[in-house]
């Protein structure tokens, strides 16, 4: 099937509209930057510390937050995952001041959730938050005195797989009942009861922390703003390289913008930008040119034949004659986003969000950015060049704009 | 052109052949195949589970540390050689930046031995430079290209001795290097895979359990046994017997009886160094932090004529006995040689950190999330997959499998790449195989989409193939250049996941145009050979 044979739309004609649409809502994004106070961070860029816990039961984030802002200095955020495959899970976050706080900081979190949720009393040992070492060492003794002869190896990999079991999916790290590890090879009933005394399950399971010194945040957001940076002028420079410079200008411009919205739209959801996201910006830049350059080709190779044609028309003509190809690839493309976005879990939300919205961008932008301001800067020159004197009546003005022709495209 | 075909063929058959193998080995089993495949894929922190660590190396405590031994052998120079003074002092930069700034000042040296004193320095203090401050005292400054040699050497050995302690754990990968500019900024990374306690990594990396100098009790004894029962078959209190390291000199064991809980550890030393004393008998200096000084003066004051014991790895490497206090720099004298005193050194100093660490950044995943977040990157990716498979089979017909082959070969030389590479695979890394899935669909589309519009024009099957790959050709090559540019950036800027990310889609890019323009070639060329004149190609 073929869904588009032989188009003729227009599309140029619908560059001003699209052109203010694409103002609007650039102009909502930088609005709600500045609203918000600048640009929403992750902890790669602003610095703290953010610990990722599971419950075992929905979350009760304001009992989290007020433990932890009694006993933790400077602000402390407490967010509910809001990815569909992360149940239970909430990313508790505090400042850092100062790099020394680093270690104080993580153990101070850790105390509190122990203090509110956990059995620190008891003197049992905190299963689903034990290591390795930890868990062998508190089983150790009882073990021996019940009468299960082990040796040390063997202590080692039975700790080593009722760990792993406890990690995996969909238990995740967090289990209820000690009668669950009946599973694992080597747990006996006696082993079960060794564990029932020695230790207690609590509620709640820390998952990964991380704490980047206001030191090293400062350093990324440095490295992350240079790398887009010198990115868009790499591609600028390879773009008038392989065609001219005012189709660099244009693919760049449109790129920029398709940063700033996406950016904006980042400010406008809510949502954290950490290192994952700006390299799904770098990436939708790369894809945005792609298409542009797509474009830009036909664009090209169209000129050669339709050299009496206004630049307008031609324009047209090469955005149908890829709109097939922009179509699918666009639509494909966004298809392996998409699914990124619904499965692939919170770690990589900011990032599939950053591409579903900066391929739509992307692609439109192409035709409704990048195209026009060519268009623009043409007709400018042209009505710069009939002012100033009469055209030579050889050659028409556009032709003799284009100077790259490639040399090898057509066979 | 048959024998074209059958070279590429054979090409592509070789390519596949290597990728697997790179992948999964040629296993004989099941569980072999699982085994090869964890090996050589190997998954970054963030997948796997552990921690990551950047500590910055406090190297103004090196160079303090430095300046107090050359203190110490200043103030027994200047008594040798009868010079009076009133003070020896050094300042105390406080941040790494400030490092530099290391100052000694002498107070008080008689104008009549200005030139004895000056001499003194120039002959045996040649790394720092001394400048008059008036006509009594002097200020000694390190001299620049001591400093950045010290700096240096200090990063190293903070390395070096992190890298021994962290050996304790036995993890199988582990890496610590030097990072950042080397020059400005003195930071290691540590990264330590399958680490589910980083509390304890850090206290390991922070202590050694290693060096240790104690109170010695009692001794020496000929065996273990026989300190035991000289106190009445009980060992004191709070005391362990410790064997001593023979000295070359075969003077059988020694055992010592020592205390259990040692005066100074490995965290407070700060350097050592072997040297010679005024009746040239080999001698090792050493320097203490601060802390670990005052409580050094502490005991050494009140236990003048005891002796202590330096244990390494809990045996015994000397026994010296205190003969005054000794605060933060002191010396272990009376050794028996030079190479004693230079091992000694360098017991001292492998088991101590030489300057403080300040952690910079840590992250640490459990090995849950790691679980969790594999589970959810290849949920995403068999969805994706399964869809772009369909689109394309659904659009483009039989041509479409020709785009299948090629994307499932794409992903092989991907995984293989990963493999030969010994690059981590990350979550990033994953989302990045991903995209190259979307993306690599993007140059069969070219093609596929510039052969239609051929047909359409009129042209007969073969020259329509063979137009719509070769104007197709500039096309991928521009598009894929400047995503690989943007991917350049990514790495050289990004750092651990995000450079995972950059790899495998530059990867995965390169791969695609080799799949897509050779391979996706090679097929339509087999197909088309088989008839004679094909009328239709079903796309």
């Amino acid at each position: 099937m073929e869904l588009f044979k032989s188009t003729n739309f227009d599309f140029l004609r619908w560059k001003w509209p699209f052109i203010g649409a694409s103002l609007v809502l650039s102009v909502a994004g930088i609005v709600s930057i500045l609203l918000h106070g600048g640009l929403r961070y992750g902890i790669d860029f602003k610095g703290g510390a953010v610990m990722t816990v599971k419950f075992a039961y929905p979350p009760p984030i304001d009992k989290i937050r007020s433990a932890m802002a009694q006993k933790i200095k400077g602000d402390v955020s407490v967010q509910n995952f809001t990815d569909p495959a992360s149940v239970n899970q909430v990313a508790i976050g505090t400042e850092l001041e100062e790099e020394r706080l680093l270690n104080v900081n993580r153990q101070a979190m850790a105390d509190v959730l122990n203090a509110t949720f956990g059995q620190p009393q008891s003197g049992k040992l905190d299963f689903n938050n034990s290591s390795r070492a930890q868990l062998a060492d508190r089983l150790r003794d009882p073990l021996a005195r019940t009468g299960v002869p082990m040796s040390d190896q063997q202590l080692q990999k039975l700790v080593s797989d009722i760990l792993s079991f406890r990690d995996t999916p969909p238990r995740s790290g967090l289990i209820t009942d000690f009668n669950q590890l009946a599973g694992v090879p080597g747990v006996t009933s006696s082993v079960i009861n060794v564990l029932k005394q020695e230790c207690y399950l609590a509620p709640f399971h820390i998952g990964d922390v991380a704490m980047v010194g206001p030191k090293v945040g400062a350093e990324l957001r440095t490295r992350a703003i240079l790398a887009t940076l010198y990115a868009l002028a790499g591609m600028l420079a390879y773009i008038a390289f392989r065609f001219e410079w005012i189709y660099g200008l244009g693919a760049v411009i449109a790129c920029f913008h398709d940063t700033i919205i996406t950016v904006g739209l980042f400010s406008i959801f809510n949502k954290d930008i950490d290192m994952t996201v700006i390299a799904a910006l770098l990436t939708l830049v790369g894809y945005s040119m792609n298409d542009t350059i797509v474009i830009f080709d036909r664009i090209r190779e169209d000129l050669k034949f339709m050299r009496r044609d206004p630049l307008e028309t031609v324009m047209n003509r090469a955005v149908n004659q890829t709109l097939s190809r922009t179509v699918m690839t666009s639509g494909l493309t966004f298809l392996t986003v998409i699914a990124l976005f619904i499965w692939g879990g919170p770690v990589l939300h900011g990032f599939s969000f950053a591409l579903v919205c900066g391929i739509i961008v992307g692609t439109y932008s192409s035709v409704f950015v990048a195209s026009p301001i060519v268009l623009f800067w043409h007709n400018y020159a042209d009505t710069r060049k009939k002012r100033t004197g009469p055209a030579p009546a050889v050659a028409p003005a556009r032709a003799a704009t284009v100077r790259k022709s490639p040399t090898r495209a057509a066979k | 052109m048959q024998k074209n075909i059958t070279a590429r063929s054979v090409i592509i058959l070789v390519a596949i052949l290597v990728c697997v193998f790179g992948i999964i080995g040629f296993p004989k089993s099941a569980a072999e195949l699982k085994q090869n495949w964890e090996n050589n894929i190997r998954l970054g922190l963030d997948l796997k589970g552990g921690s990551r660590l950047v500590l910055q190396v406090q190297v103004q405590d090196a160079v303090k540390g430095e300046a107090d031994i050359v203190i110490n052998r200043l103030k027994d120079d200047l008594k040798k050689e009868n010079i009076t003074w009133t003070s020896i002092d050094r300042n105390d930069p406080q941040r790494v930046e400030d490092a530099d700034s290391i100052q000694i000042t002498v107070k008080g040296v008689p104008a009549t031995q200005t030139s004895a004193f000056r001499s003194l320095i120039n002959e045996r203090y040649g790394d720092w430079v001394l400048t008059t401050v008036n006509s009594t005292d002097y200020a000694m400054r390190m001299k620049p290209s001591d400093l950045v040699n010290l700096k240096r050497d200090t990063v190293e050995r903070t390395v070096q001795t992190i890298g021994n302690r962290i050996d304790q754990l036995g993890l199988a990968e582990k890496s610590v290097q030097q990072y950042g500019n080397a020059g400005d900024q003195y930071q290691v990374l540590v990264q330590l895979p399958g680490v589910d306690d980083p509390a304890h990594v850090k206290e390991l990396i922070g202590t050694a359990a290693v060096l240790e100098i104690g109170e010695v009790k009692d001794g020496p004894f000929q065996s273990r046994e026989a300190a035991i029962a000289a106190h009445g078959g009980v060992l004191p209190l709070n005391t362990k017997v410790l064997k001593m390291l023979p000295r070359g000199g075969g003077e059988g064991e020694q055992w010592y009886i020592v205390n259990r809980s040692p005066i100074i550890s490995g965290r407070d030393m700060r350097n050592a160094r072997a040297g010679q004393d005024e009746y040239r008998k080999w001698e090792t200096d050493f320097s203490l932090s601060q802390d670990g000084g005052k409580r050094f003066g502490n005991f050494t004051g009140a236990h003048v004529g005891d002796r202590l014991s330096v244990v390494l790895d809990q045996n015994i490497v000397s026994v010296a006995t205190i003969q005054s206090k000794i605060e933060d720099s002191g010396r272990i004298t009376n050794l028996g040689s030079a190479e004693e005193a230079d091992d000694l050194a360098k017991y001292l100093r492998s088991g101590s950190l030489p300057a403080g660490v300040v952690y910079l950044e840590e992250r640490s995943v459990g090995a849950s999330l790691g679980a969790d977040s594999i589970h959810q990157g290849f949920a995403a990716g068999i969805a994706g997959l399964i869809a772009v498979v369909a689109v394309m089979l659904f659009y483009y017909k039989r041509s479409g499998i020709n785009a299948v082959l090629a994307l499932i070969l794409n992903a092989i030389i991907l995984l293989a790449a990963v493999s030969y590479f010994h690059a981590a695979l990350t979550l990033p890394g994953i989302a990045g195989i991903i995209l190259t899935i979307g993306m690599a669909v993007d140059s069969n589309v070219l093609i596929f989409e510039r052969i239609r519009e051929e047909l359409r024009a009129g042209k007969s099957v073969v020259s329509a193939v063979d137009t719509g790959f070769d104007k197709a050709f500039l096309t991928i090559v521009d598009t894929h250049v400047t995503t690989i540019v943007s991917c350049a950036f990514l790495f050289l800027f990004g750092e651990g996941p995000v450079r995972g990310f950059a790899v495998t889609l530059v990867i995965g890019l390169l791969a695609n145009v080799f799949t897509a323009v050779f391979v996706s070639r090679t097929i339509f060329s087999y197909e088309l050979s088989g008839h004679r004149r094909m009328e239709t190609l079903s796309i």
